[in-house]
């Protein structure tokens, strides 16, 4: 994934809500990132820092959040737990997988004043 | 810098003409040429008391008022503010906005406006992505080629500098539109949506956009399309598809390319197929040569589909099996140390 872009969007997604809100300055911008979802957490937090910059977000804590991948076995049927893209399931082995958790990259909240 | 695109300000370009950055207005609505989005301001307050643990910084108890703030034609995001009383020891009084909106939300929203217009028009618009040099454009001259009169495309193409790709098309006889993203590694969904602002693609016709070659970036930029087709070389390894696993689980179909090269290559064909398969379970395979035109009725077949679906209005929810895609399970024949012609047998 192209974590310049993405950091930009994240940017652009701050400063919607501090305008709505009449603040000055973030603080701290969480985002849950799945761990499915093929992003790079340091490459986000260095390409968020040369974004924020002489901006209002300049200088906030980026913390990211990971949440966990998960898909369902059509071999199995049933739910399992899947750390990386590729992956096999980790009961059978086989690949007939289908995402359902984990593929997400959400800003879930701001600290600011 | 683009907020949309990432790309340099102005360094973008649709025609050689630097493309109008969306507009936001002061409500935050956000519209492209080629399709509007609206807003639903709904508010209401209620009190509600709850603990903020921020991450490290000792937890306190609020008791504050919640005011909602819907917007959006589409189910994301909603805004909701602690607006007094947040308060950290030793710095000024801080609030916390809860904001939970998907990164890509905006870029989203745009492709829903760019594939709604598709539809309503019954156009069957497809993705087109591949790493560079995969063979994208020489597949499109070919496609055209075959189809002749019995089908109108338009093109839109993508890449960092010149407009050679858009010009090939056009010697075909069929139109098209250049974007150089200028330093750019993708197409997104505004750039798309300018460019078919542009290119006006006929009614009940196929529109393919060629993105920028590129097997990581454009994974998960939505443009709008019916589907991603990735193009694949047999000069660049059995294993692209798993060393690229999120292009290749958001395709609908591998078109695999070059395939008159395979006499003189040791590449695993089966291999390939598989892999692809195994990181997308459901994804179609034609296997075709850009160059001798082997597999391209297949290829003409599986358009054909969607383009009748697409005229029924369901353009986004014929996946390769409702397509009948041909999935052909090649056999080479066995290799001797001089190389043999290879027959890729589709059925």
């Amino acid at each position: 994934m192209h974590e310049m872009t993405l950091a930009v969007s994240v940017l652009q997604i701050v400063e919607d809500a501090v305008r709505r809100e009449g603040l000055r300055h973030v603080r701290a911008v969480w985002l849950e990132i799945g761990q499915l979802a093929s992003v790079e957490p340091e490459a986000m937090r260095f390409c968020f820092d040369a974004v924020a910059r002489d901006s209002v977000a300049e200088g906030a804590r980026l913390e990211i959040v990971t949440t966990a991948g998960a898909a369902w076995c059509n071999l199995c049927s049933k739910a399992v737990a899947l750390a990386e893209l590729g992956a096999p399931c980790p009961h059978c082995g086989g690949y007939r997988l289908r995402l359902t958790e984990g593929t997400g990259m959400r800003v879930m909240e701001l600290e600011g004043e | 810098m683009c907020s949309t695109c990432g790309c340099g300000s102005g360094e973008a370009s649709v025609d050689g003409e630097a493309h109008g950055h969306e507009h936001r207005s002061v409500d935050g609505t956000t519209h492209t040429p080629y399709g509007t989005t609206h807003t639903h301001d709904m508010a209401h307050t209620h009190g509600a008391t709850h603990t903020h643990d921020h991450h490290g910084v000792p937890a306190h108890v609020h008791a504050h008022a919640h005011a909602h703030c819907a917007h959006g034609f589409d189910s994301a995001p909603v805004l909701e503010s602690a607006p007094v009383q947040a308060h950290t020891a030793g710095l000024a009084p801080s609030r916390m906005l809860r904001i939970e909106q998907d990164i890509l939300s905006h870029n989203d929203a745009l492709a829903a406006q760019n594939r709604k217009a598709l539809q309503q028009r019954g156009i069957f618009a497809l993705n087109l992505v591949s790493s560079p040099g995969a063979g994208k454009t020489a597949l499109l001259v070919k496609t055209i080629r075959a189809l002749g009169d019995r089908r109108e495309i338009s093109v839109i193409e993508g890449d960092q500098q010149t407009s050679n790709d858009a010009e090939r098309i056009r010697a075909t006889g069929a139109r098209a539109v250049q974007i150089n993203t200028g330093k750019g590694c993708h197409l997104d969904a505004h750039m798309v949506g300018h460019a078919l602002a542009r290119l006006e693609p006929s009614q009940g016709g196929i529109l393919m956009i060629e993105n920028v070659g590129n097997l990581v970036c454009p994974a998960a930029f939505d443009l709008g399309e019916a589907h991603k087709v990735v193009v694949l070389s047999v000069t660049e390894g059995e294993d692209k598809p798993l060393k690229y696993p999120d292009m290749f689980r958001r395709a609908s179909l591998m078109l695999l390319n070059k395939i008159d090269l395979l006499p003189y290559l040791e590449f695993d064909l089966g291999l390939c197929i598989a892999n692809a398969r195994r990181t997308n379970p459901d994804i179609g395979v034609i296997c075709v040569s850009a160059v001798t035109g082997e597999g391209i009725p297949d290829w003409l077949v599986w358009l054909e589909q969607g383009v009748r679906s697409a005229h029924a209005g369901g353009a986004k929810t014929a996946t390769s099996a409702d397509c009948h895609v041909r999935e052909p399970e090649p056999v080479l024949e066995a290799r001797e140390p001089e190389p043999v012609p290879a027959q890729v047998q589709t059925q």
